[in-house]
């Protein structure tokens, strides 16, 4: 299938952009290759199902040489520094930042970034009677920002408030910078109410940091978790080998009816797009060299028992539109109880099928792979997020946290919504807060605010400057790599028109 | 002391006269029933499911028609008196959402399209857009609320002037968990009521002139009972805000913040008190008065938020 002459022409289209750097072309050039070569036989359903859209690999290419999201145990780096890296354990907060900076360097992912840069607060909070605090904090986010081009990459804070905290987020109230992406692990027995706050004013001048449902998220694994990426809920020292997706609203298209759609389509797609996820994993962890030689695995930064799949979803939104037309009814998602009803019966329907199929890896979830509430890609045109309402049909404020509510609770590695809020709300954080309590005590699992008048917005589940945005529609490069799958969602996806809450 | 440039204007009080003043508790109806006991029913002209303007963190807030003083700067003078049912804006709507029915005037909610054009008309200062709730009836409707709210503020028109609704209402509201917070211009004398305190979490004062001409001339009423209350109200723990409108070249402002904080410096250091300063706006205005008053400078409302800030309120904030 190597077609030399396609080849060229991506090639081509890389090397001409005038809206990549150096770097993003480098990075986008690496993986032209693996769209051409196969390294293990899909099966026909398999291919059939990609074809039609049905199914999707994330533009993962066909070889998987490193795993999608690695969430390395940075508290080992503290505490025994690294060998491969001839780094000793640091001593003060300069050392200590320095440490974490060359060692976020030689962190793989699917991005080449480092997509999770663990507890920040905690692992600075020894060092935090450095009287230049702030300025080291300061300088190490901003090169952060500079060095790390891609808002995927996930910083998270508490549930504790430190003073490290603390000084974090005052900081980037301040610089407002897209990068990296923050998570407070919120938990509101242990988070304190200001520290929670102060969070929300952030969020509100900058789109993070997003609130995690630590009750909930702590259950899930046997190790710690982390969030990385957009809001992926993966275990620490380890993470995720692959991400491929189901997109339900393509499959819709091809059902008679629910029925159809429930116990023949659903069940057919599972299973096949778990057989390609494991193939998947098989090819990563028994033929190429990551968890035989990396140093992040000699050393214990990362364990193959800590590694699952992911198993994506998105398209509910449109998919339950589209089955209840074909059956004649009026009722839309979010805004009855059948369409409502029925997006549940698919979860679980396919939650049970994902389960039903045993993995030879994954062991810390138990030989299967894990749900997770897909954000979409910059081509999605008409497909919502995971199970989110679609922009444009959103629900009044405390439905839609209900909705949240509902159908949160699936995804064990990752889902979110987000509510811009309109000025106003600066004025009185807590009232955020008061509505992040309510929709997590019904177990919302992720909320991500941002405010009307931010630069830096969220788009799905990352985040980008909207005058970065502009500078790309007129073919401006800029330095944050994926402000271009930003744009693409611009003008696909609807994000300007999101609607803004007002309290 | 006029107002600059006032004009006649039919509806509004005039200088010397006496106001149209409503009586506690009048606008509460309490129905005898055959067997049981008195419903005591409120009349409201809005409910709010979520407010981040009154008080702190997310709240529902219930706002009374019916107010005593007659604030020339008031933004909805529309919930200052009850409705007469005059029947004036039947006509006048253009959605036939008002009638006339055995001298009432109805309001049907379906066919409103929200263009205020009967709250313009009104010659009264009144509203047809009213419902009539029990306690019950409005914590039902905000029980959906209850996980996002961790309070609720009792508004107006003046909230006091249904004090025995309010009670009852904020008992219910403590039984759900809901902290309940008053939100009162201060003409009722809430050192002589401690069952409502009981139920009270805090009052957000309204001192709207230290001056009593001053008060006077904007409000129709002497600021006596204000001051008694924010002094009663701070050395019992329940005074949470207080809150001044500063309007320029009609109101001392500056000098109100400056006495208001003398006059609460003892009470400072041991507990947290708000000050809202919050600049005149025109929005919502009525008549001759929209067009004689105007909004304070930037520099004017950081002037009075540095003297608050001085005397120790916790927190101050311009709004
Ligand atoms: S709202 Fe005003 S105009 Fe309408 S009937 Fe009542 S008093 Fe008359
Ligand atoms: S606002 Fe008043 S005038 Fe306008 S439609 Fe509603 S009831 Fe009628």
């Amino acid at each position: 299938m190597l077609n030399i002459t396609d080849m060229k022409k991506d090639v081509e289209s890389i090397i001409t952009n005038t809206a990549l750097t150096n770097e993003q072309a480098a990075m986008n050039l690496s993986a032209v290759p693996f769209n051409y070569v196969e390294f293990f036989e899909t099966s026909s359903e398999f291919r059939e199902l990609l074809e039609a859209g049905c199914v999707c690999t994330m533009t993962e290419g066909n070889a998987t040489y490193c795993p999608r999201y690695t969430l390395p145990d940075y508290e080992k780096l503290m505490r025994d520094g690294c060998r491969f890296l001839r780094l000793d354990p640091p001593k003060t907060l300069f050392e200590a930042t320095q440490t974490l900076e060359m060692f976020y360097r030689h962190i793989p992912s699917v991005t080449h970034y480092p997509v999770y840069l663990g507890s920040v607060d905690k692992m600075l909070e020894p060092f935090m009677d450095d009287p230049h605090a702030y300025e080291i904090l300061k300088s190490f986010l901003i090169f952060l920002d500079r060095t790390i081009p891609d808002s995927y990459c996930h910083m998270n804070l508490g549930p504790e408030a430190t003073k490290a905290g603390e000084m974090i987020v005052e900081i980037q109230t301040e610089l407002k910078n897209a990068i990296p992406s923050i998570t407070l692990l919120y938990d509101p027995d242990i988070t304190p109410d200001d520290f929670a706050a102060k969070c929300v004013t952030c969020a509100l001048a900058c789109a993070k940091p997003s609130f995690a449902n630590h009750k909930e998220y702590q259950k899930i694994y046997r190790t710690p978790y982390g969030i990385a990426s957009c809001y992926n809920a993966l275990p620490v020292g380890g993470g995720s080998f692959t991400l491929s997706r189901i997109v339900l609203s393509r499959l819709a298209a091809r059902a008679k009816d629910s029925e159809h759609f429930l116990h023949d389509l659903l069940p057919h797609t599972v299973r096949v797009l778990c057989e390609y996820i494991e193939q998947k994993i098989e090819f990563l962890v028994e033929r190429t060299h990551f968890f035989t030689s990396n140093f992040l695995v000699e050393e214990g930064f990362l364990k193959l028992e800590n590694f699952t799949g992911m198993f994506g979803v998105v398209g509910m939104n449109e998919c339950v539109n589209t089955l209840m037309e074909k059956e004649g009814c009026s009722d839309r998602y979010g805004y009855s109880e059948k369409a409502d009803r029925l997006a549940q019966d698919i979860m679980e329907k396919m939650t049970q099928c994902v389960m039903d199929f045993e993995s030879k890896y994954c062991d810390c979830t138990d030989h299967h792979f894990t749900m997770h509430a897909q954000v979409g890609i910059d081509v999605d045109y008409d497909i919502s997020p995971g199970v989110r309402i679609r922009i444009g049909d959103e629900l009044p404020l405390y439905e839609h946290l209900e909705h949240c509510a509902k159908m949160q609770p699936y995804f064990n590695s990752g889902v979110g919504d987000i509510f811009p809020f309109d000025e106003t709300a600066k004025r009185n954080p807590a009232a955020i807060v008061d509505l992040i309590k309510g929709a997590f005590s019904k177990g919302m699992r992720y909320f991500s605010t941002y405010s009307d008048d931010c630069d830096v917005i969220r788009i799905t589940g990352y985040l980008v400057k909207k005058s970065d945005i502009e500078k790309l529609d007129k073919g401006i490069r800029v330095q944050q790599a994926n402000a271009m799958w930003g744009y693409g969602e611009v003008k696909n996806a609807r994000i300007y028109e999101r609607k803004v809450r007002n309290l | 002391m006029g107002i600059r440039g006032s004009k006649e204007c039919p509806y509004l009080r005039k200088e010397g006269t006496e106001p149209l003043t409503l009586n506690r508790n009048e606008g509460m109806q309490q129905p005898e029933t055959a067997e049981g006991p008195k419903v005591l029913r409120a009349t409201v002209n809005k409910i709010l499911h979520h407010s981040v303007v009154d008080g702190p963190g997310n709240r529902a807030a219930v706002f009374f028609q019916g107010c005593n003083f007659h604030c020339a700067y008031c933004h909805n003078p529309e919930t200052i008196a009850m409705c007469t049912s005059c029947g004036h804006c039947v006509d006048i709507c253009p959605a036939g959402a008002l009638t006339l029915h055995d001298g009432r005037v109805r309001w049907l909610q379906e066919l409103c399209c929200e263009c205020d054009q009967c709250i313009h008309e009104c010659p009264h200062l009144a509203s047809p857009r009213t419902k009539d709730y029990t306690a019950a009836e409005i914590m039902e409707e905000i029980r959906k609320d209850l996980p996002f709210i961790r309070g609720l503020t009792v508004s107006g028109g003046e909230c006091s002037l249904q004090r025995d609704f309010v009670a009852e209402l904020f008992r219910l509201a403590k039984a759900e968990g809901l902290s309940t917070l008053m939100d009162s211009n201060g003409s009722y004398d809430y050192s002589q009521d401690r069952e409502l305190l009981a139920v009270c979490d805090g009052v957000m004062l309204d001192i709207k002139a230290f001056d009593e001409e001053e008060h006077k001339k904007l409000t129709g009423q002497s600021r006596e009972m204000v001051l008694k209350n924010a002094v009663y109200l701070a050395g019992c723990g329940k005074l949470e805000e207080i809150r001044t409108v500063i309007v320029p070249d009609y109101l001392s402002g500056a000098e109100t913040v400056e006495k208001v904080g003398q006059m609460l410096e003892p009470y400072l250091k041991e507990q947290k008190i708000r000050y809202k300063i919050i600049a005149y706006r025109p929005f919502g205005v009525r008549a001759p008065y929209k067009e004689m008053l105007h909004s304070p400078s930037a520099e004017e409302l950081e002037r009075c938020k540095e003297i608050a800030k001085a005397y120790g309120f916790a927190e101050v904030v311009i709004i």
